[in-house]
């Protein structure tokens, strides 16, 4: 694959070319930046969580000093705009699309969750717009909230859509039924277990910001935003909510901090800041408080669950039976719907080879803010549920839990599983092994009596996860419910003297792919890393592309981006031959060198370069001047990052306070670009993944439906000193589906790391069960009710 | 943030008479709970009256046997005290466990008291070391002063102007924090002292800082941790919340107590 022999190449950790301007606070993040004549937007959010709206008083508030507009549902209808849109179409078993009502981008008669777009104030400052809203009279009738997850299809809950009865958005099913019931017919041993998987908040760094224009010479808008994806949103905002034709809409996704699948979604905001500011004729920006952050970001997770494992008399699964309520909060998100289905679903196989597995998933509408894609968006919710089962089918039938995951696992590919994923390679019981090996599994039952003597109580855990990434065959998306394809796309542009524009349709928001891409770069040309330009989240500058998330901007991103090299090495050899008075086929292209095999004719990458573009040395009549190439990359299947978590805890009985003793991680990636910036993704991913098993609760009130955990008072996000210091190993097994062999490592940590947490908790505490996050008040409650024999 | 007039006096003298001109004044020392107060607009003050940078506010004197605290003296400074750490080194152990370095840097002794969050450290130290509370007006005992959450002797008017801690023979400080805010969920100070024995709990009571008698009793007969380890406090009148049930902060009242004990010598 590579033909250079370089130090910044495939496989070095180069250190990140971005983050210079990060840490010296030279990044340009949509706050940073500021328009002429600019406004600033506030938005008056609903207080209850439930409220039939009758009416709206404005009059004072557009008096107050500095207000220059105020916006309600009203004047967002009589525009005609669309309302906020699902892109994917999930049907339940009797073939019935999903059921929900409309999103409007300002509420116009009801609202539906604390922190719904009631109005939005427009004013010369933020602080003004932030008074002028106090202003307005909001006459609002309070009803009841459906907020329990666990009651709300129940007969009388409070209803969130009349479109929605039970408020069950879908009731889907995946898997072969009559051959998992004839397998639990037949079984040796069943297995049972009920889990919560926890609401989590994502708090990115770097809260949402919009910032709206309109040019009136032009008919033009330009929108800055917070997205990992500018191209959909613009597609979004044009073909969907109808602001502007896609044409005269510039979308423009500067330095983003964080967004771990919060910034893929299309919102009320940023929708409103670019609609408004072309009523208002001036620049509208808009920039969270961190407050609305935790109200308004699409949250994460909330899934109830009951699950059983049927097993054979040695402890081989035989079947997987899963019935799930998936929380989609009050109004289904932009791809809310593929979250709990059909990126959850189809990873319930786990790495085990199961005959028969039978899926029930209900998506059910509460008066709570939308749930949406996550880091690892379904994967960790299947991970969580198949690791917590297999753990305690381990317990139940006696069998080591290394040996019971051994004793099941995929050991020859491709492997169809019976949940739609074909895994195309792997090796589980190789990161097993090294899994057990860096642990020292062996010497476990020395650590817990150790630290038996210091008054702990010691636990291990495991988890041998599978994910699917590498978001994915476009024809396969299509056939399951998906709104749009999802390849990617690239242009590499040389420049004539010699230096390298890689635009593409991924977009980094920490990634590093300013660094990791350009390493590809460079491992095919032989050009340094800082000669070569990445270029991505701005609609007028890249060609279309999908952006950045499920793990997708390596194997597709880049994957893009090699088709397009190829077709630039191609043309290049085509003009070496010319320059050279060669055949094309003599070229050999290395080192940044194009020479005629077997003689001392060479060209170096640079005069090559310049010559495409002198058009001096070649007939154009044959070959068209210039260097540039683009290319439209769809992969061939997803692809599986596979690995095994261990997780060793240990318990002060007295507090209930969980330490993490130590975390290994074992990891298949396929090829790994630059190690530093992977192990800096699985390092980010457990520590997300900590945040979901001992920290993060994302909590309402079930009755008022207000959002208790609102603030970092109460909602408690990893701090460094929570977390361990991490021991990582890699194994590899080339992905076959994709050129480069990659596989995609920015979700695994969050995905493989809570069940083997609480897998070690449980095992430290001898108990079945206990609820994320596991708060030392939580394991303490455990402790003074387990039974007597297991304290003993 | 809502408007207010800001003024920067330059005397207690001066800020006194401040205080007794404005509307709905407040006080604004190190600002690491009326900053984020006024952020959120929680509320309202006609004006904030800062006394941050007196001079006269800030300093730590150890004489005779007890350091008194200037209530303008930040955290940082008392955490890096010589003379407290040779006196009373269980208030280094309390001030440097306050917040983050940043808090530290800001917050002031007369600041926390002035506030009596319930979740604040200092009123456990104050409760415990039987400190002398000097204010504009008079000499308030740490007994007195402090009357409920967020509630304290205080008068309209009146300003602190320095903590007098009494030297212990044996003190310590054991903290549960929080996992998220990290304020004490349970602190519990100990003490031993020309006062006799004093146990004193902040964080965990619906009014504030409290003492435990019977674990004061107990340790009386007996300082050593097992004393105190099986008086279990009543969960009633403790806070509960998310983080942790009533029983939950009553067992660990008991913990921290033995811990302290222990970690006081």
């Amino acid at each position: 694959m590579t033909n250079t022999v370089s130090d910044q190449g495939i496989g070095k950790p180069v250190r990140r070319k971005e983050d210079f301007r990060f840490i010296t606070g030279n990044g340009h993040y949509t706050d940073d930046i500021n328009r002429p004549r600019q406004t600033h937007a506030y938005f008056l959010r609903s207080p209850h969580a439930h409220a039939k709206i009758k009416s709206i008083d404005t009059a004072t508030a557009l008096k107050a000093p500095g207000v220059v507009a105020i916006f309600t549902g009203k004047d967002v209808a009589a525009d005609k705009l669309g309302g906020l849109i699902c892109g994917w179409t999930v049907h339940s078993k009797d073939g019935s699309a999903m059921k929900a009502g409309a999103h409007p981008i300002l509420a116009l008669d009801t609202v539906r969750y604390v922190g719904d777009h009631v109005a939005m104030i427009v004013a010369e400052t933020h602080a003004e717009a932030k008074s002028a809203a106090e202003m307005i009279d909001v006459g609002y009738e309070a009803l009841p909230a459906a907020v329990s997850l666990a009651d709300c299809q129940k007969p009388g809950a409070p209803q969130v859509h009349a479109e929605a009865p039970r408020n069950t958005c879908f009731e889907w099913e995946l898997g072969n039924k009559p051959e998992t019931e004839a397998a639990f017919a037949k079984a040796a041993k069943i297995v049972k277990i009920d889990l919560v998987n926890n609401r989590l908040i994502p708090n990115a760094m770097e809260p949402r910001a919009a910032i709206g224009e309109y040019d009136k010479g032009t008919g033009g808008y330009t929108l800055h935003t917070t997205s990992q994806n500018p191209h959909v949103a613009r597609l979004v905002l044009s073909a969907f909510v109808g602001v502007a034709p896609e044409h005269k809409l510039r979308v423009i996704a500067p330095d983003v901090g964080g967004g771990f699948g919060s910034k893929i979604f299309i919102y009320a905001e940023e929708t409103a800041c670019v609609w408004a500011a072309a009523k208002v004729g001036r620049p509208i920006k808009w920039t969270a408080e961190r407050s609305e952050s935790f109200l308004s970001d699409a949250h994460g997770r909330d899934h109830l669950s009951h699950a059983e494992l049927a097993l054979d008399a040695n402890g081989k699964f035989l079947a997987l039976r899963v019935k799930t309520v998936a929380n989609l909060g009050a109004y289904l998100s932009t791809f809310s719907a593929s979250v709990p289905t059909y990126l959850y679903g189809t990873l319930l196989s786990g790495q085990y080879a199961l005959p028969a597995i039978y899926v029930e998933v209900d998506g059910v509408l509460t008066h709570t803010a939308p749930v949406d894609a996550y880091r690892g968006a379904g994967r960790p919710e299947a991970t969580f549920l198949i690791e917590r089962i297999v753990e305690t089918a381990a317990r139940e039938t006696g069998i080591d839990p290394a040996e019971i995951r051994r004793r099941n696992f995929v050991t020859s590919f491709p492997h169809q599983t019976p949940v739609i994923m074909n895994y195309d390679t792997g090796n589980y019981a190789a990161s097993l092994d090294k899994a057990l090996e860096i642990v020292d599994y062996k010497g476990f039952g020395g650590r817990k009596a150790e630290a038996a003597r210091r008054g702990k109580l010691r636990g291990i855990g495991f988890s041998t996860y599978i994910e699917a990434c590498g978001l994915a065959p476009s024809a396969a998306v299509g056939s399951l419910g998906a709104g749009v394809g999802l390849w990617e796309s690239a242009e590499v542009r040389v420049n004539p003297t010699g230096n390298i524009e890689v635009l593409t349709g991924s977009h980094s928001h920490g990634q590093g792919h300013e660094t990791t891409f350009a390493q590809l770069v460079s491992s095919r040309l032989g050009v340094p890393i800082d000669q070569i330009e990445i270029v991505h989240g701005d609609t007028d500058k890249v060609q279309f592309g999908m952006g950045t998330y499920g793990s997708r901007s390596g194997s597709v991103g880049m994957s893009a981006i090699a088709k397009a090299l190829d077709k630039v090495e191609a043309k290049a050899k085509k003009i070496a031959a010319h320059l050279m008075e060669a055949a094309a086929e003599d070229i050999v292209f290395e080192n940044g060198m194009f020479t005629v095999q077997g003689t001392d004719k060479s060209i170096a990458w640079a005069a090559l370069a310049l010559s495409a573009y002198t058009a001096h040395g070649f007939p154009s009549s044959e070959i068209e001047p210039g260097l540039k190439e683009g290319a439209f990359y769809d992969p061939t299947n997803f692809t599986f990052p596979a690995g095994c978590h261990i997780c060793e805890v240990e318990i002060d009985p007295e507090t209930g306070i969980t330490r993490i003793a130590n975390f290994v991680a074992v990891d298949d990636f396929g090829t790994i670009i630059n190690p530093m910036i992977v192990e800096g993704q699985v390092h980010g991913g457990i520590a997300q993944g900590i945040g979901q098993a001992l920290l993060e609760p994302g909590v309402y009130d079930p009755e008022s439906g207000q959002l208790i955990t609102g603030s970092f008072m109460d909602y408690c996000m990893p701090r460094a000193d929570d977390l361990p210091s991490f021991n990582l190993g890699f194994t590899t097994t080339v992905c076959p589906s994709n050129p480069l062999g990659m596989k995609g490592c920015g979700e695994a940590g969050a995905i493989a790391s809570p069940p083997a947490i609480i897998n070690a908790i449980t095992d430290a505490l001898g108990i079945r069960d206990i609820e994320m996050p596991a708060t030392p008040a939580r394991v303490w409650a455990a402790l003074q009710s387990r039974p007597k024999a297991a304290a003993e | 943030m809502y408007q207010f007039n800001y003024v920067r006096p330059k005397s207690l003298t001066e800020a006194v008479a401040l205080l007794a001109k404005a509307d709905d004044p407040k006080l604004l020392a190190g600002g690491q709970t009326l900053i984020p107060t006024l952020k959120q607009r929680l509320a309202m003050p006609s004006d904030v009256i800062d006394i941050g940078g007196l001079k006269e506010l800030a300093f730590i004197k150890a004489e005779g046997n007890a350091i008194t605290i200037g209530a303008g003296t930040k955290h940082y400074a008392v955490a890096t005290s010589a003379d407290v750490k040779k006196h009373i080194p269980a208030l280094i152990h309390l001030a440097e466990g306050i917040g983050d370095p940043a808090v530290r840097h800001m917050g002031t002794i007369g600041g926390s008291i002035a506030n009596n969050d319930p979740a604040a450290d200092y009123p456990a130290a104050c409760v415990a070391l039987d400190a002398k509370i000097h204010t504009t007006k008079r000499l308030i005992e740490a007994d007195e002063y402090f009357k409920g959450m967020f509630e304290t002797a205080l008068e309209a008017g009146e300003i602190i102007k320095e903590v007098t801690f009494p030297h212990p023979e044996k003190a310590a400080y054991q903290k549960f924090r929080n996992p998220a805010s990290r304020y004490a969920m349970v602190g519990v100070f100990v003490s031993k002292g020309p006062w006799g024995v004093r146990v004193a709990v902040t964080g965990a009571g619906q009014n504030g800082v409290f003492r435990v008698k019977a674990m004061e009793d107990a340790l009386t007969k007996s300082w050593t941790p097992d004393a105190v380890a099986a008086i279990k406090v009543p969960a009633e009148g403790l806070l509960s919340d998310l983080h942790g049930s009533a029983e939950y902060r009553a067992h660990l009242i008991t913990v921290m107590a033995k811990r302290a004990v222990a970690a006081a010598g």
